[in-house]
């Protein structure tokens, strides 16, 4: 997510629109990113470890954005 | 001097960056994204464009292509690099350069001819400039608005890290009106506006990015 303090333009985009379909009473919209990473066999801590250094790599950048791991199964 | 203009797949201002490495009075030297050495040029330019598409992030996918490896080695030892548009955005995610470019805050692409002034004439890139001096470049971009912490900008101001800045209004919601940045050591310099689009009366706006591409003459005889 980009981080709270970064101005988020298509969030923006999104809230402008939605008033306009009708749905009112959403205060403010922030817009994500959201990867699926498949593994086979069980998430060790090791396997979440290396995926907390992918996201903080590449797949997020830390200047502007947080970052959440979530497992499921 | 050899200067390297790297080609991305989606890079799309390389030529004219070429063109404007030899108006400015070098030599040009293709670069490939998959190169593992640098040819043994003296300067590099990261050229603007839609580098792997912008996928992930502008930037994110090209910092990590082998010939960024070589370029961000090099910059560490001085070697003079400059990143237009799609370039600044990659030296950012390769964290050459502090802070991170996003999407413009009226969310429109623009493309206008934009005047900057010339705030730190003490890069290899800037130094056939006056400060102070107003240029006219052109100016496009979809993802141009700077952004960085407020103790970041404060340091970029106090070291005068601030390279150029936007000046007749802000096109993209940059922070503080910044249009290009340099390293602390002064030979990294990103900028979003395009010299390069520049150097030419036949096309453009006129002649006054060129001193972009001439001052690294000024600086290899320095």
């Amino acid at each position: 997510m980009p981080k709270p303090e970064i101005l988020d333009p298509q969030g923006k985009a999104v809230h402008g629109a939605l008033p306009r379909l009708g749905f009112t009473g959403v205060t403010d919209v922030r817009q994500g990113k959201r990867f699926e990473l498949e593994f086979t066999g069980e998430v060790t801590a090791e396997v979440l470890a290396e995926v907390e250094k992918m996201a903080e790599t590449l797949l997020s950048n830390p200047v502007i954005e947080n970052y959440a791991v979530r497992v499921e199964q | 001097m050899k200067v390297g203009v790297v080609t991305f797949p989606g890079s799309l201002d390389d030529v004219d960056a070429q063109r404007a490495v030899v108006i400015g009075g070098h030599e040009a030297v293709a670069l490939w994204h998959g190169d593992h050495d640098l040819k043994g040029v003296d300067a590099v330019v990261l050229p603007g464009g839609f580098s792997y598409g912008d996928y992930l992030r502008c930037g994110a996918i090209s910092r990590f292509s082998p010939v960024m490896t070589e370029v961000i080695e090099a910059a560490g030892k001085g070697m003079p690099v400059l990143g237009i548009c799609n370039g600044f955005q990659i030296l950012c995610e390769s964290h050459l350069l502090p802070g991170a470019l996003i999407r413009n805050d009226h969310r429109k692409f623009v493309c206008r001819d934009q005047k900057l002034r010339i705030e730190n004439n003490r890069t290899p890139w800037t130094s056939a400039y006056a400060e102070g001096d107003e240029v006219t470049i052109v100016l496009k971009n979809g993802e141009g608005g700077f952004v960085a912490d407020e103790a970041t900008l404060d340091r970029l101001e106090g070291e005068g890290q601030v390279v150029a800045r936007y000046l007749g209004g802000n096109p993209n919601g940059s922070l503080r009106d910044i249009a290009g940045i340099t390293n602390e050591r002064g030979n990294v310099v990103g900028l979003m506006p395009h010299p390069e689009h520049a150097v030419e009366d036949l096309t453009g706006a006129g002649t006054q990015g060129l001193g972009f591409f001439t001052s690294l003459a000024a600086h290899a005889f320095a």
